[in-house]
Order: structure tokens, then C-alpha cells, then sequence
């Protein structure tokens, strides 16, 4: 029998008990649903955190000193001092595919200013570091070149330093005592929040290096190198330049082991959305149980069918059906129930996930594929759960099923 | 031999052989019909009628024995060859009409095309709605089983027996659930059809039935105890002229 015909026919059994049908497609109506809303809940947090790092500046190369060794112990990571502004000038000058370089000197410190004093991270950073970082003011200035080559005390403050000294007041301007250094406000740094590991990103003083280096800082290597591409794909080529440049910068040869570490944000964001992709699978597995249950619901159903149309059963065999043609139709019959079930359930899923995001202010996130891989599910469940009903009516004797009241 | 639509030699169908509850119920059978015929096969219940009904019908295999069917050996076939046997050389008539509920009568008779093998392809529909025409259904042909009469709904099942050409139409008790009048209207049809040629197997109890058929098989403990011609056939057409005559004038 072709397809359409047996579609045909399923449809039409389908529709003859509509109440039935459409209690048995609730089952599948609400497994669809529960796993497209979870899922987009786990898609939605998911992006959320990709959002977050991406605020980091995906493109960001951190280099970092290398581990130094002693008599053939490693001291660990950071323990060489080897990363000096000589690096820093060295990356300037040979890079090509590194779009901007900064040094990242950094301290703590006592800020006084404003309504009191406040302790937090003051950074010694190039100009090029807001484009790394991408990051702006939202009121003031950045830093310029001759900021940074005349050495002027501006500083740059976060949102925090902003919120505990200069509440209710423009900072643009005013005097702050950096280490009793005396600076100058340029400019308020616009909002970042938390960064992935919890630290307050706002809470945050930036100067110029060099300002940094005379004023606030003694030693003559610096923590960190930051630097970035122009895009995504040339974090490799990025890193591996850099690589390069500090090996011969640093004189290294053939044999010898790196001296610094050289690290991306990519990295750290594939294994941030690792961990949602773990809590997305698990919400959809949760999901799935329903799922499951609505298919043993079809099973139910078709079984009762089997049962009740026993006589028609019958009358198809007797009028030559053969008991492959019978289990194609109730196979169909259920797979065509579980597939109109599953589109309705993706309907429920999209407009569930809307409520949820309007009333919790979660983002959700629905995937397209999301939509075949539940429909694809759902005819699995179709075929799965109606299999054994369909072999039931398959193997009826004809003539008992004919005397059947 | 070309005009012998059933040919049975040595037949037998044996429940639970060799077991204390063996029940022989058809036991050892010949029985030839030709091209034509209108056999009654008659008995009381447990005379093996229905057995030999199931096995004829290709519903069932017999436990022994020949049986050519339109000149085939159907009795040793699989299942599905016996569906394709039953799809496209047997028109059943049941007691009970055994139509599909909620389903027009154009469909019910297109049910046995659907499920067709042979590639005699063509317009199924309009092969239904001729079948229907001719058992005098033509205006009924979108109305569903319940909104037709015991008469009506057996014509259907008589014209979904028709559709596929058969070379024999079995009807097992047709005219049990309808009352005198429509069990001769019922009657008068398989006449009409006999009359074109057409092949027909009736089982029934009913004497009075019997006597518009041209031959009776009688059975009795598994065994054709009878086989004899009608001697004087009555004419259901002439019978219903007659009945409607004898209304007016009461």
C-alpha cells in the first residue's frame, strides 16, 4: 500500500476518536515541551555566560612568566621573572598578526578621595589595553598617548571605586591619592560585573604604565602581557606569534623550554560552556522521563485500539490485508499521532519558553535543531511504543478476529 | 477442468490431533463446483459448515487434503499468499455485514483495492462507485454504515465482495440479520449476480434460503451427508412481485 494511502487511513482513525487522540497526544504534547523548555533555559544560561566572556574580550591573549627552575626543581608557574617591558617593546615592534599589546602591572592599594579611603586593585596598563579589553568610559576619558608618554598622574576609575568614594558626585575631574600619589579622575570605566571566577571587575583603578611603573611600581619585570587579533580565528596564529617573538626576545634556543605561559580566553570559554552543556543535558534527560511517559501512554492507547477494532482488523484480513499491512497501519497510526503530538509540543515549548524568560528574566535560547531533534524523537517514540501494539493486531487470526463482539 | 472454481479432494480439519479433545470437523471431503454454480452448503451447527467455510474462504488451512482454487493449489500457502488468494479471488458476504464503522460506503468497497498486489492499477474510486451501481446503491455512496439499513449495508458488503472481480463470492449466513422481506431482496441480488455468471458459495441454515439457491451441500459431523440439485428453484424477484401483489390487495 503507498505511504499517503496508509497516512491516509491513520489519519482519518485518528480522527474518529479526537478526545482519545488528543488525551493520548498530551503525553508526548508535554515531553516535547518540558525538553524544548529546559533546553532553551540550558541554551539560554549558556549564551548568558558566553555573553559574560565575551565581555573579557574573546580575542584576548594573557602571557604570563613561565615557571623557573632551580637545580632542575620548577618553582612553579610565575616563579620566573622573566616578562619585562623589553617583551612588551619587542611584541610592539615584530608583531603582525597581535593587533594591540598592553603590560599589566598591577597592586593593591589605599585609595583617598572623595568620602573616605577604599582598598582596591589599581592597574598599570598601555592605551591599547580599553581595545582588548573592549571596554570604554562612560563618562571622562580614556587615557592618550601623551598621557602615557609624558607619564601624567590620570587615573581611570570602575564603577565600584565610583559607587564607595564618589556616591551622588561627578568623580570626572577630582583628585584621588593612589598610595598618597596624587591623581587625576579622567574618566569613569564603564560597568563589566562579575568575571567568570566572581571578582568585581568594577572595583578597579587603571593608570598608565608608564605613571605606573615611576609612581606606583619598584620592580622591573611586570606580572603580565595582555594582547589580542583582530578576530577569533587568529587566536592560534596570535599565540604561536607570540611565542616566537618571546623566545628570541628572551634568546632562547632550539632546545630550550618556554619561560612564559601564553593563554586565550577561547579556552576558558569552551570550558565555561562545558558546564552548562552538562546542565543543559541534564534538564533534557529530566525532560525525556516525560517524554517517556507519553509514549507508554500511546502504547496504552494503541493497545486498547488493537482491542476495540479487532472486527475491522479482521475485516482487512479477510479482505486480503496481510499482517505486514496491518502493522504498517497502526505503526503509522502511532507514529502519525506521536509526530502531530511532537509539533504541538514544540509550539507549547517555544510559547512556555517566552513565559519563562518574561517572568524570570532568564534568557532562553531555542536552537532550530532543537525543533528536528524533538520531532525526530518523537516519531521514535512513535515507532518504539507502537511497535508492540502494532504486532498484536498483526498476528490476529483472521477468523477469530471476524467472530470478535 | 478450466470451469471448476473449487475442487476439493480428501479433506480434513482436525483440532488438537492425537489428543483426547480431537475434534474432527471436517472429515474427509470431496466436493467439486463449477463456474456458475449457486451452491448452498447447509448443516446444524457443528455439522462442519463453518470449517469448511474458513478452509474454502482461504481464511484457513485444511489439516489434510487437496484443495484448487480457480484451478490453484491454495491449500499448502503461506499466510500472505492466502491474503493475496483471499484479495483477489474471493468476495466475502458476512452474517454480520462487517463493514467499517464511521467510513463511506464508497470507501468500504474501495477497501479491498487498497490492498492489492497484483499492479491492476487504475481508478479505484470509480471502481467502488460501478460496484455500488450495480447492487443499486448509487445514491448511497457517500452515506456511512449507520445511516444505511440491515438491506442496504449487506448490499454494500455485497458490492465490496464484487469490486475485485472474484471468481467466487462466499456469503456465510447473508440474510441471518435481515428480516423476510429484505433476506429475498438480499436474495434476488445474488440471483441477478449468478445470472452474469458470477460464482456463489452461500452457508446457511434457513431451508426457505436454500430453496433460491441451485444446489445444496448438506453437511452433517464433518461429512457431505447430501448433495443434490434444487429441484423446484424459486425465483426471489418473482416472490417479491408476488408479496407486493398480495399487500395491496390485503
Amino acid at each position: 500500500m503507498k505511504a499517503s494511502r496508509l497516512i491516509n487511513i491513520a489519519g482519518k482513525s485518528i480522527l474518529k476518536n479526537k478526545m482519545r487522540t488528543l488525551l493520548t497526544m498530551l503525553g508526548i504534547i508535554i515531553g516535547v515541551g518540558a525538553v524544548i523548555v529546559m533546553v532553551a533555559i540550558g541554551q539560554g544560561a549558556k549564551s548568558q555566560i558566553q555573553d559574560r566572556i565575551n565581555n573579557l574580550g574573546t580575542n584576548m591573549i594573557v602571557i604570563s612568566p613561565g615557571a623557573s627552575s632551580t637545580g632542575g626543581a620548577s618553582m612553579g608557574a610565575g616563579s620566573s621573572n622573566r616578562l619585562t617591558l623589553n617583551d612588551y617593546d619587542a611584541l610592539k615592534r615584530d608583531a603582525v598578526v597581535l593587533t594591540d599589546v598592553s603590560p599589566m602591572m598591577t597592586t593593591f592599594g589605599q585609595l583617598i578621595g572623595g568620602s573616605g579611603n577604599w582598598r582596591t586593585i589599581v592597574n598599570g596598563v598601555s592605551t591599547e589595553y580599553a581595545t582588548i579589553r573592549d571596554w570604554d568610559v562612560t563618562s571622562g576619558r580614556l587615557f592618550d598617548e601623551q598621557d602615557q608618554r609624558t607619564m601624567r598622574k590620570v587615573a581611570l576609575i570602575g564603577q565600584t571605586v565610583v559607587d564607595n568614594l564618589f556616591e551622588g558626585t561627578d568623580p570626572v575631574g577630582q583628585q584621588i591619592r593612589i598610595r598618597n600619589v596624587p591623581f587625576e579622575i579622567i574618566g569613569v570605566l564603564e560597568k563589566k560585573g562579575q568575571s567568570t571566577s566572581g571578582t568585581d571587575q568594577d572595583d578597579i583603578v587603571i593608570t598608565p604604565y608608564t605613571t605606573f611603573k615611576a609612581r606606583l611600581g619598584q620592580r622591573s619585570y611586570i606580572p603580565q602581557i595582555v594582547t589580542s587579533t583582530a578576530s577569533q580565528m587568529e587566536l592560534a596564529a596570535g599565540m604561536r606569534e607570540a611565542r616566537e617573538i618571546l623566545r628570541a626576545s628572551h634568546k632562547l634556543s632550539e632546545n630550550d623550554p618556554d619561560d612564559v605561559t601564553i593563554r586565550n580566553q577561547a579556552d576558558l570559554a569552551a570550558a565555561a560552556s562545558g558546564t552548562t552543556d552538562v546542565m543543559t543535558t541534564l534538564l533534557a534527560a529530566i525532560a525525556s522521563i516525560s517524554l517517556v511517559v507519553g509514549g507508554i501512554g500511546i502504547m496504552n492507547i494503541m493497545l486498547v485500539s488493537v482491542t476495540e477494532r479487532t472486527r475491522e482488523i479482521g475485516i482487512r484480513m479477510a479482505v486480503g490485508a496481510r499482517g505486514r499491512d496491518v502493522m504498517r497501519q497502526f505503526l503509522v497510526e502511532s507514529i502519525v499521532m506521536s509526530i502531530i503530538g511532537g509539533l504541538i509540543g514544540i509550539a507549547v515549548g517555544y510559547g512556555s519558553a517566552a513565559i519563562v524568560e518574561k517572568m524570570t528574566g532568564w534568557g532562553t535560547a531555542i536552537a532550530p535543531q532543537m525543533v528536528g531533534i524533538s520531532l525526530g524523537f518523537s516519531a521514535g517514540v512513535g515507532i518504539f511504543f507502537g511497535y508492540y501494539p502494532a504486532r498484536k493486531a498483526a498476528s490476529l487470526d483472521p477468523i477469530q478476529a471476524l467472530r470478535y463482539e | 477442468m478450466n470451469d471448476v472454481v473449487i475442487r476439493v479432494e480428501g479433506l480434513y480439519k482436525i483440532y488438537h490431533p492425537d489428543k483426547p479433545e480431537e475434534v474432527r470437523a471436517i472429515n474427509g471431503v470431496d466436493l467439486s463446483i463449477e463456474k456458475g454454480e449457486m451452491v448452498a452448503i447447509m448443516g446444524t451447527s457443528g455439522s462442519g459448515k463453518s470449517s469448511m467455510m474458513n478452509v474454502i474462504g482461504c481464511l484457513d488451512r485444511p489439516s489434510k487434503g487437496a484443495y484448487l482454487l480457480d484451478g490453484v493449489r491454495v491449500d499448502n500457502l503461506s499466510k500472505d499468499e492466502l491474503a493475496d488468494i483471499r484479495n483477489t479471488k474471493i468476495g466475502f458476504v458476512f452474517q454480520g455485514f462487517n463493514l467499517l464503522a464511521r467510513t463511506s460506503a464508497v470507501e468500504n468497497v474501495e477497501l479491498p483495492l487498497m490492498y492489492d498486489r497484483s499492479g491492476r492499477k487504475g481508478d479505484t474510486k470509480a471502481m467502488a462507485v460501478r460496484a455500488l451501481e450495480k447492487v443499486g446503491l448509487g445514491n448511497r455512496l457517500d452515506h456511512e454504515p449507520s445511516e444505511l439499513s440491515g438491506g442496504q449495508q449487506q448490499r454494500v458488503a455485497i458490492a465490496r465482495a464484487l469490486v475485485t472481480e472474484p471468481a467466487l463470492i462466499l456469503a456465510d449466513e447473508p440474510t441471518g440479520n435481515l428480516d423476510t422481506r429484505t433476506s429475498i431482496e438480499v436474495m434476488a441480488l445474488f440471483q441477478e449476480l449468478n445470472d452474469q455468471g458470477i460464482t456463489i458459495v452461500m452457508v446457511t441454515h434457513e431451508p426457505d434460503i436454500a430453496q433460491y439457491m441451485k444446489r445444496i451441500v448438506e453437511m452433517r459431523d464433518g461429512v457431505i451427508r447430501r448433495d443434490v440439485p434444487v429441484l423446484d428453484r424459486r425465483n426471489a424477484k418473482a416472490d417479491l412481485e408476488e408479496r407486493d401483489a398480495l399487500a395491496m390487495a390485503g
